[in-house]
This record gives structure tokens, C-alpha cells and sequence, in this order.
């Protein structure tokens, strides 16, 4: 498989979120602003990219038998950073993100990466798969809470978008409204895919 | 006492961890298609919260807080909860094959997972003291079990429906529990 197919396989192919439908619990937790959305995707970027190169470099010392507990200590070391980083730069993001922040360590598919991807390939690899998922993981998280913010709210980046009369439809912001999106969205991305392997079929039979 | 209920209520109806916080969907959604499952589920989850959140509140204020070592506490809550689990499935093998070979498999699935791991976080956050850890535990771990057995009930009737080809399988499961999700807000005004 050529390098450019390994980067760009996370961002629609394998959406991490949609398709392969991991760690849905942030995108529904945490997107109900776009700011929120983009920092809980830009720390799952940075989480995913980083613990790939890492595990991909001591991926021959460690012992098979342990690599899952060596693998969770890891990605928890680097969340731990990030933690860190933001309650010293970005004291309010930290607050909005709260415990999901903590959550980042048990995400299954940082774990799956790091198992099924980092554990068996060099460091090229690891690194621009972990960058097409992180890529993947962070344009489902802006997508939904942009929708999620514009009607919830009737506001981008908190910048009034349909002026003083418009109504909030309340449920967008609520819990019931973000399950019921992420079904049609998810449902939405599945017709698509398959259009256009139809039309793939087509072409090869013309 | 009332307080010690109301903290019980809110996590079972009210914060409800599923619905409203949406922690443990991925075993919400994986478990669920079928009912017995659930219900092994529910109570295995219940139990190894309940627990591991003592195990940690206890870690938690014995040891990092006197240390000043709070920063560990997502490492060493990780940590603690993987091995305890791991423990909890040897000693049931050894004491009891049969209630081994009902949860067993759900075991490794809790190992690591979000509701499992945001429990102790949410409790020492909120400085819980030792009984309100134990009441928010175990009523943040029947509310799981309680979403977890509607939604199966709800699925099995959902195999006969007729629905739509791209909603089927995760898609509709999803709307589904946007509706059970309505249906506990309503709980939120009772207190």
C-alpha cells in the first residue's frame, strides 16, 4: 500500500468516527460548541500521532504478553501532558472538556491504532496513519458540532449567525438532539459510500 | 440521609451516564442487540464500578493527595482499574467457573472503558466523602444497567421493523436512544 493511500485512508474510507464507529462518546459530548469540538480533535490528533510513533519505536522490546498495559501507560503518559498543557494555557477549554479529557486514555481507537497499525509498522507508517485518523477523527468533530452550534444555538464560534429573531431549536444543544444527528449523519455517509462504489462497479464493467 | 438519595436519584435517572453524559456507548451499542447479555452486562458493570471507585477514592486521598502527586491520578486510576479487573477475573475463575463463563467475556470489555474510568475522575472531582463515593457509584452503575436493559428490549422489537436500508444496524440504534435520551430528560425536573 503506498504511503499517500495510508494517510488518507482516515480521513473518509475508515472515518474512525462514522465508519468505523470508535470513541463515539466525545462526539457527542463535547460538540455542542465548535470550539470544543475542535480542541477535543486537535488532542486526539496529537494523542493518536504521538503514541503511533512511540509505540512503533519500542514496538521490538516489548514483551507481547504486556504490550496492552504498556500501550495504555503510554497513551496515558501523553494525555497527561496535554492535560497540563491546556489547564496552563487554555484554563477555560480545560473546564469545558472536564472529565472527557481524562477519557482520551481509554478511546478505543488509539488503542486499535496503536495495535493493529504502530505495533507492526515502522515509523513512517505509524506516523502519517496516526495523522490520517487524527485528520478523520477531528473533521467528524467539527462536522457535527458545527451543525450542532449553528442550530442549537444560532451561533459559529459564538459569532451570531441568523441575527436576533431567529429561535434556537433547543434540542440540537440537548443529549436527545446529538444522538439523533450522529443516526442520520452516520446513516447519511453510509448511502454515500455506496453510490459511489456502484459507480465504481459501473466503470469497470463499461 | 435525604442527601445520600438525592445524589443516589440523580445518578441513576437524572445525570444518567448513558443518556445524558453519553459514557460507555461503545458497550451501550455493542451489548445491546440482545437482552441476557444485557442484563450480565449491567450487573458486571455495576459491580466493578462500585469497587474500583472505592479502590480509588481510597488510593486517591491515601496516597497522591498526602504526596502531592495528583497529576498521576488519570495514569494511576488506569493503571489500578486494568489490574483490578484483571485480578477480579482470575479470583472468579478460580471461585466460581460458572458466574466465570456467564460475565467472563464482559470482563475484558470493561477493562478499559470510559464510564468505568469517568466514575472515580467525577467523584474525586467533586470531593466526594467515602459514603457519598460508594451511593454515587453504585446508583452511576445501575443507571447503566438500566439504559442498557430499555435499549435491548427496544432493539429486539426494532429486528422485525421495517426500516429504511441505509438506517440499519447503528444508524437507527442511534435514534433510538436519542428518544430514550428525551424521554430522561424528563426526569430532570423532579428534584
Amino acid at each position: 500500500m503506498s504511503l499517500w493511500k495510508v494517510f488518507t485512508r482516515g480521513i473518509i474510507e475508515e472515518n474512525p468516527y462514522f465508519v468505523l464507529a470508535l470513541s463515539l462518546c466525545p462526539g457527542l459530548a463535547v460538540t455542542t460548541s465548535v470550539v470544543n469540538g475542535l480542541t477535543m480533535g486537535l488532542t486526539v490528533w496529537f494523542v493518536i500521532t504521538s503514541n503511533n510513533v512511540v509505540v512503533s519505536i519500542i514496538r521490538k522490546t516489548i514483551n507481547k504478553k504486556v504490550r496492552v498495559p504498556v500501550y495504555i501507560t503510554c497513551i496515558a503518559t501523553i494525555v497527561t501532558c496535554v492535560q497540563l498543557f491546556l489547564m496552563a494555557y487554555a484554563p477555560d477549554l480545560y473546564k469545558a472538556l472536564g472529565v472527557y479529557l481524562d477519557l482520551v486514555v481509554v478511546f478505543a481507537i488509539i488503542l486499535a491504532r496503536a495495535e493493529s497499525v504502530a505495533s507492526k509498522n515502522g515509523v513512517v507508517v505509524s506516523f502519517l496513519d496516526g495523522m490520517g485518523m487524527g485528520i478523520g477523527f477531528t473533521i467528524a468533530m467539527v462536522t457535527i458540532s458545527i451543525v450542532r452550534e449553528l442550530f442549537g444555538n444560532g451561533t459559529l464560534f459564538g459569532v451570531s449567525m441568523f441575527g436576533a429573531s431567529y429561535q434556537p431549536a433547543l434540542i440540537m444543544a440537548l443529549p436527545p438532539g446529538a444522538f439523533m444527528l450522529i443516526g442520520f449523519m452516520m446513516a447519511g455517509l453510509k448511502m454515500w459510500n455506496k453510490s459511489r462504489e456502484m459507480k465504481k462497479m459501473k466503470g469497470s464493467e463499461a | 440521609m435525604g442527601a445520600y438519595f438525592t445524589l443516589f436519584i440523580g445518578a441513576v435517572l437524572i445525570n444518567n451516564f448513558v443518556l445524558t453524559k453519553f459514557l460507555g456507548l461503545c458497550i451501550f451499542f455493542g451489548v445491546s442487540k440482545n437482552l441476557n447479555a444485557s442484563i450480565g452486562m449491567g450487573f458486571a458493570v455495576t459491580s466493578v464500578i462500585t469497587l474500583s471507585t472505592i479502590l480509588a477514592w481510597l488510593l486517591y486521598n491515601f496516597i497522591l493527595v498526602p504526596f502531592g502527586l495528583t497529576f498521576l491520578r488519570t495514569i494511576t486510576f488506569v493503571v489500578l482499574i486494568a489490574s483490578f479487573v484483571q485480578l477480579l477475573e482470575i479470583v472468579i475463575k478460580k471461585m466460581s467457573p460458572t458466574l466465570y463463563n456467564m460475565w467472563g467475556i464482559y470482563l475484558m470489555l470493561i477493562a478499559t472503558n470510559c464510564i468505568v474510568l469517568s466514575v472515580p475522575v467525577l467523584s474525586v472531582t467533586n470531593n466526594y466523602n467515602f459514603i457519598q463515593n460508594i451511593v454515587f457509584a453504585v446508583g452511576s452503575g445501575l443507571g447503566f444497567a438500566l439504559a442498557l436493559i430499555l435499549m435491548a428490549s427496544a432493539r429486539e422489537k426494532l429486528d422485525y421493523a421495517d426500516v429504511p436500508e441505509a438506517l440499519k444496524g447503528t444508524p437507527v440504534a442511534f435514534i433510538v436512544a436519542g428518544m430514550l435520551s428525551l424521554a430522561f430528560l424528563g426526569f430532570s425536573g423532579m428534584l
